[in-house]
């Protein structure tokens, strides 16, 4: 019962934080509501069982990227861009596409049929830990992507610095 | 024998090599390579005609053409009797004349490009005759019109010749028309275009009809004169013969090759070729004989009165080609083709004398303003001299015999070869005359031109009297292989003709036939003493019949006003359709409509699209989002169909 | 009672499609990047949602390449921003045309 309660107050809590971040005039606003939505996000990872992922979620969004907004937010002045209009013109347009989405993914979701079940259940997850069944899946059978992924984060790091290096 | 597929390729290869290489490599020694090509090419037919005379015989193909469905078309190769005579005629004159063309062309800037198109020319000619199908002929047809527009308007410059070119590539036309029409029938009836499987099955089309307009024409009978139309072009007959005259505005050695000794003699090969389909049908040899008969005494009556070198020897031709035809339409293809191969010799040699008269008068045709010329140019005289006496018909010389035999198959020919041999004789007789006028005018009396150009005057270099002398001697002995049996010969040409032309049944004696020989011999000798008396005797003669004769003379001078008749019914009414019509209305409403209208549209179109296109990234962002909603949505509906 | 796990991915979904709105209708580049981080955290919680229904860690490595990508994503995203803002004087999408018709 109390689990449920936790889950109806993430259901109802987190699309209203996303709204929120959506919505605000002003972005440090959002990235600030984008902050408590990361939160509520991690602790929605703990609910299933992702110990790990909550912590990345908590340090790279909480702790790396929305500090990383924050910064070029408050690097340029953007007094004049607070007084223009919110949302485009089209935005009745794009509201009924987003609810027609929703309703697809609802039908969809209620469609499911579940997959074969694997290995790992709560209880051999417990005997190993979460983080040493993860880290031995990434570094064994899943060890080039993960490679290639450290790749991407070098192009991202060298690609931004050259982006926004001043031409003089 | 298979050697003899060779012998339209090596012309070929020259002319690439020529077009390709001639213009920065090899420049004024372009004539190397195309007389090498073509000198080959005469060795190989010699050995060709050596076998043929043996009595071998070939019909094999080369590679396969085109194929579709029933229609097969192959590069294929018909050597028999009359193919080896043709490759002879072309290949030697055709090489005589790429030697007198060093010479003459000496020092021209297209001299590369005059060397390609006469080996392209001498290959086309040689693919017409060895072909063993109708299409490899038409070909062949075409190719040598090409060439020949191309050689007309060598000296493109100069808008006379282009003209010329253009009319002679028009007037083909119409024959060739005809001649396409007649190839498409043939296919239609028999199913194949292979000389052999047609001349297997005329015999099971004979007494056929065809329906054309709602009448049942007869079936050979149609084909037979749909091909005579494609000769009558070619050939000059009338009434398509308006473009030979004017073609002489070539160079005088293409005059030479193409417009006397070869081409236009592509439209007797072609009726001789067709020999089993044309016997079978008595209207079509009428009409070949009397158009035949007709065109000899028209053109012969022109050139009586003309005073350009060139013209009268192209009008000579036209009326030679009448002879040929006559002699097919007699049923005598062999003495057809006899004549062909004599005249090749004694015509070449004319045209070639003309050209040397030209190159000593730097340029002059008006024989009126030459004369005394024999004795600054004494080979060119002689030669000269010789090919007149054979075309009139001087017993022992080439052109009699042949003429003679002609002359001989026409009495023997019924009704109709009986009103064509009156018609023939007459024709000798002018013949005659016209060839010793321009003997006397030109060579003989006291040079009447302006005094720088009798400074000039000279014989022309080796090069060119060398070819005039070895044609000289075909113009004098080529007619000896076809001595008549009452002369004491064997007529040994006929019977080389047999298999493949046949040998019409004479009834005559040979009195009759002594009295045919001394008929023509008479009319030649009048011929020559009425020019002697004319323009030896007493020169005022002719000015005074002229007066006294003045609208036929005027009617001759003009050529019976036939060009004019053309163009106030053909050419005129074509102009005002094509200016008016078809400029005015066709194309600069309906074709420039549809061109311009066309791409309009699209440009509008494209610029109500182009707002499409507006550059919010938002509205890319709805629309690509728009585009997999419904790409799910499919699927979804897809996926649940199935379960 | 456990909850279903369709309840999990409907709310995965809403918050995808919340953040495709923002996306879609925000004018704000700073927005816009934010909406594109707000979707890629809804495929994240679908992605352990599945990790933990069935009992396969091959759901949450995803995670973790997804947001390896995001945080790449972020930094480009921002220095494009920076050096847009530098060029045009502006970080209004709509304000930005230059590619209309």
């Amino acid at each position: 019962m109390i689990l449920q309660a936790f889950f109806w107050y993430f259901a109802i809590t987190m699309p209203i934080f996303a709204f929120l971040v959506i919505s605000r005039k002003n972005p440090v606003h959002c990235v600030l509501w984008m902050l408590v939505f990361s939160i509520h996000s991690a602790a929605l990872f703990l609910f299933l069982n992702a110990e790990f992922l909550a912590a990345v979620e908590l340090i790279l969004y909480a702790g790396a990227v929305l500090v990383l907004f924050i910064f070029v937010i408050m690097m340029m002045s953007m007094k004049e861009e607070l007084a223009g209009e919110l949302v485009i013109g089209e935005w009745p347009i794009a509201a009924a596409l987003s609810i027609g989405v929703v309703l697809m993914f609802f039908f969809g979701v209620s469609n499911f049929a579940k997959g074969p079940s694997g290995p790992y259940t709560i209880e051999a997850i417990k005997a190993e830990t979460n983080t040493r069944a993860l880290g031995k899946l990434l570094f064994t059978e899943y060890l080039f992507p993960f490679e290639v992924a450290s790749l991407i984060l070098l192009i991202a790091v060298v690609g931004a610095m050259v982006l926004a290096k001043r031409k003089d | 024998m298979k050697y003899a597929m060779l012998i339209p390729f090596l012309p070929l290869a020259a002319f690439l090599i020529n077009i390709l290489f001639g213009r920065f490599l090899l420049k004024d020694r372009a004539h190397i390579v195309a007389i090498a090509g073509v000198f080959a090419s005469f060795v190989l037919s010699v050995a060709v005609f050596i076998q043929v005379a043996g009595g071998a015989t070939m019909n094999s193909d080369l590679y396969s053409w085109i194929s579709s469905g029933g229609f097969r078309v192959s590069v294929g190769f018909l050597i028999d009797p009359l193919t080896a005579v043709m490759l002879i005629v072309v290949t030697t004159v055709s090489l005589l004349v790429h030697i007198y063309s060093i010479g003459y062309m000496h020092g021209d800037p297209g001299y590369y490009r005059f060397f390609s198109y006469l080996s392209l020319f001498t290959f086309s000619m040689l693919m017409l005759v060895t072909g063993n199908n109708l299409l490899q002929l038409y070909f062949g047809w075409e190719a040598v019109g090409l060439c020949s527009y191309f050689l007309i308007g060598y000296w493109y410059q100069k808008q006379s010749a282009a003209d010329a070119g253009k009319k002679a590539f028009i007037v083909n036309r119409f024959g060739d028309f005809g001649f396409g029409l007649g190839v498409i029938l043939v296919f239609l009836v028999v199913g194949s275009i292979q000389y052999s499987d047609i001349f297997a099955s005329v015999g099971s089309l004979q007494g056929k009809t065809f329906p054309l307009f709602g009448y049942e024409v007869d079936l050979i009978t149609l084909i037979a004169l749909l091909l005579f139309c494609g000769a009558v072009g070619k050939s000059a007959q009338l009434p398509l013969h308006v473009w030979l005259p004017d073609a002489m505005e070539g160079p005088t050695p293409v005059s030479a090759l193409i417009h006397a000794a070869t081409m236009v003699t592509a439209g007797v090969f072609l009726v001789a070729r067709f020999n089993p389909l044309f016997s079978l049908s008595p209207t079509a040899m009428a009409v070949v004989a009397i158009t035949g008969a007709a065109t000899s005494l028209f053109a012969a009556t022109i050139a009586l009165v003309q005073n350009d070198i060139k013209r009268i020897i192209a009008y000579s031709t036209c009326s030679q080609l009448g002879y040929m035809f006559l002699a097919c339409g007699v049923g005598a293809f062999g003495a057809g083709i006899f004549h062909l191969y004599t005249h090749a010799f004694f015509k070449a040699l004319l045209f070639l004398g003309a050209g040397s008269v030209m190159h000593a008068m730097a340029g002059e045709l008006d024989i009126q303003k030459m004369g005394g010329l024999k004795k600054h140019m004494p080979v060119t005289y002689w030669t000269f001299l010789l090919a007149s006496l054979s075309i009139a018909g001087i017993p022992g010389l080439a052109g009699f015999f042949s003429k003679d035999e002609i002359l001989w198959m026409a009495y023997n020919g019924g009704m109709i070869g009986k009103i064509v041999w009156v018609v023939a004789t007459i024709v000798a007789g002018l013949t005659a005359f016209y060839s010793f006028r321009i003997i006397f005018l030109a060579f003989h009396g006291s040079f009447r031109g302006t005094h720088e150009q009798e400074h000039h005057l000279h014989e022309s270099p080796s090069v060119m009297t060398v070819p005039l002398a070895i044609l000289a001697v075909g113009a004098v002995g080529a007619g000896w292989i076809g001595i008549p049996q009452a002369l004491g010969g064997g007529n040994w040409i006929a019977h080389f003709f047999e298999p493949v032309l046949g040998h019409p049944h004479v009834h005559g004696t040979h009195a009759e036939e002594y009295m045919v020989m001394g008929i023509s011999i008479l009319a030649a000798a009048l011929g020559i003493g009425t020019a002697s008396y004319f323009y030896v005797m007493s020169p005022d003669m002719p000015k005074r019949l002229t007066e006294r004769y003045k609208q036929i003379h005027t009617v001759l001078w003009n050529k019976y006003f036939v060009d004019e008749l053309y163009d106030a019914i053909i050419v005129r009414p074509t102009k005002w359709v094509a200016s008016t019509i078809l400029v005015g209305f066709t194309d600069a409403k309906i074709i420039e409509g549809i061109v311009n209208g066309v791409p309009s549209l699209i440009q509008s179109f494209g610029m109500k699209l182009r707002k499409l296109q507006t550059g919010y990234l938002q509205h890319y962002g709805i629309v690509l989002i728009f585009g997999l909603f419904v790409l799910i949505s499919i699927a979804f509906i897809a996926g649940t169909k199935t379960h | 009672m456990p909850i279903p796990m369709e309840w999990y991915l409907g709310l995965g979904g809403v918050i995808f499609a919340v953040g495709m709105f923002g996306f879609l209708v925000r004018r704000n580049m700073f927005v816009m990047l934010l909406s594109i981080e707000l979707m890629l955290n809804a495929v994240n919680i679908t992605m352990v949602t599945f990790s933990h229904y069935l009992n396969d860690l091959r759901g949450q490595i995803f995670t973790i390449f997804i947001m390896t990508v995001a945080a790449a994503e972020a930094a480009i995203g921002l220095a494009i921003i920076v050096t847009l803002f530098r060029n045009k004087a502006t970080i209004q999408a709509d304000e930005i045309k230059e590619m209309n018709g």
